[in-house]
């Protein structure tokens, strides 16, 4: 009990929300990096995932691609870009771009799975019957496959979301900022009500995403269609 | 790190000791995970074959534990276990749950009806029917999870460097990225993927061996 009074106190300290270390800035950081992340993850992944769903071709790659993923730990998608560019632009202090294209990196293979799984589970009857009615390759996938595998496609960026804003925790280990920054600060320093009230916040940030996305996606699923998706992995 | 190569095999070479020493740490570290996670997860899944409804709870609390960050997860345990072992393992176990369960309990319930009746009629008891009957033609499902769930946690396990355990993300984070060092980090990443695709493998092959008639029906 005592202790998370001392966890309260460092949320009311007016000190912890004010200045270059403060539990605002901390957060802006870990919302706009993972926001940003997902969104370029989105632009690439989501074409890739279309063009291989519509034409069934390059399967394989997305096997291998999603194989990959899963096997290189989150941590160590940052660690393997830090390296790299700071060879490429000669320098650091590069800020946030290192975890930034780290976590983009860690977005991609699921969106691209799931696209390709969720154009592929459309049925072929529908998409002959479109060509028939003369509808253009281009006007089949936005009208007849789109619509149907978006609660797939919408599962595939949830998972994206939840690991990347989990990731985002540890981009604090290679550039600095986002609430995980509290976390390691804090175990440095043997502050653990400052380690607890940021652990806080991160999980209900995950929390919260996951809940935003799930959202959407059963806004998406026809009612006759409400079931369970795939979860992301823990990160 | 300019004016040095990019990847330097001699300290590969010269570290070779310290580099296997971390590797054992991450191994023990999964095993232990896994393992407990495995006992825990038969245990809920048993329990919630035979009290149905509290299955949509086990995989609301089990699938919720699985959203939260692992750093963050260690971080709320820290107050009770502090910077240890027992911090990282209770974390690892709890994120192996939810894969695991759903994995058992649908293992299990695919096994069909017929089968059962005859396992019956034959005398077997429900313990003697568990061993005999239904693990059998479970197994195949309960692997598959099992290996989704340990290539997970070795990924997981890098993440323990943080909280001052050893494991390969030791390679990655206090020899590599505290000190810039590619050589180290690639050496870490390259060992945990290496590790998390041995495990599948060879525990695809471990099923293969335990379940040699499942070959006939799925090719």
């Amino acid at each position: 009990m005592e202790f998370l009074g001392e966890v309260a106190a460092w949320f009311s300290d007016p000190a912890s929300w004010e200045g270059r270390n403060s539990i605002p800035l901390r957060l802006w950081e870990h919302v706009s990096l993972s926001a940003t992340a997902l969104a370029l993850g989105v632009l690439i992944a989501l074409p890739i995932g279309l063009a291989i769903g519509h034409s069934g071709r390059g399967a394989r790659s997305v096997v291998a691609v999603t194989n990959t993923g899963r096997a290189i730990p989150s941590l160590g998608w940052l660690g393997m870009v830090l390296p790299i560019t700071l060879v490429l632009f000669e320098r650091g202090g590069l800020g946030f771009l290192p975890a930034l294209i780290a976590l983009v990196a860690l977005a991609i293979p699921p969106i691209v799975t799931n696209t390709y799984a969720g154009l592929r589970e459309v049925d072929r009857e529908l998409i002959d019957a479109a060509r028939g009615m003369g509808m253009s390759e281009r006007r089949i996938l936005a009208a007849v496959e789109v619509p149907i595998a978006l609660p797939v496609i919408l599962a595939g960026i949830r998972s994206s979301a939840v690991q990347v804003v989990a990731t985002a925790t540890l981009a604090a280990v290679v550039a600095g900022g986002t609430l995980g920054d509290f976390i390691l600060q804090g175990i440095f320093v043997r502050d653990l009500p400052r380690v607890f009230g940021a652990a806080l916040m991160v999980a209900a940030l995950a929390l919260a995403t996951e809940g935003l996305f799930a959202l959407l996606q059963r806004l998406a699923t026809p009612p006759g269609l409400q079931g369970s998706a795939a979860v992301a992995r823990p990160s | 790190m300019n004016d040095q190569p990019f990847f330097r095999f001699d300290w590969v070479i010269d570290n070779l000791d310290e580099i296997a020493r971390r590797l054992g740490e991450h191994l023990v570290m999964t095993g232990i995970a896994v393992g407990v996670g495995l006992l825990i997860s038969f245990a809920l899944a048993l329990l919630v074959r035979r009290v149905r409804p509290l299955y949509g709870p086990t995989i609301a609390v089990t699938g919720a534990l699985y959203s939260i960050p692992s750093l963050a997860l260690f971080a709320l345990l820290m107050p009770i276990t502090g910077l240890s072992l027992l911090t990282a393992e209770i974390a690892l176990v709890s994120y192996t749950l939810l894969i695991l369960v759903r994995n058992i309990v649908a293992a299990l319930d695919g096994v069909p009806a017929e089968v059962l009746d005859a396992a019956a009629a034959m005398g077997f008891g429900p313990v003697e029917r568990l061993w005999r009957v239904e693990l059998p033609i479970a197994l195949p499902v309960i692997v598959a999870g099992v290996r989704i769930a340990t290539v997970t946690t070795i990924g997981l396990v890098t993440v323990t460097s943080l909280i001052g355990l050893g494991g390969l993300g030791y390679l990655i984070v206090n020899t590599g990225i505290n000190r810039f060092f590619a050589t180290s980090i690639y050496t870490g990443v390259a060992l945990s993927v290496a590790l998390a695709v041995l495990a599948d493998v060879g525990l695809e092959g471990l099923q293969r061996r335990l379940t040699p008639w499942a070959q006939a029906r799925t090719g």
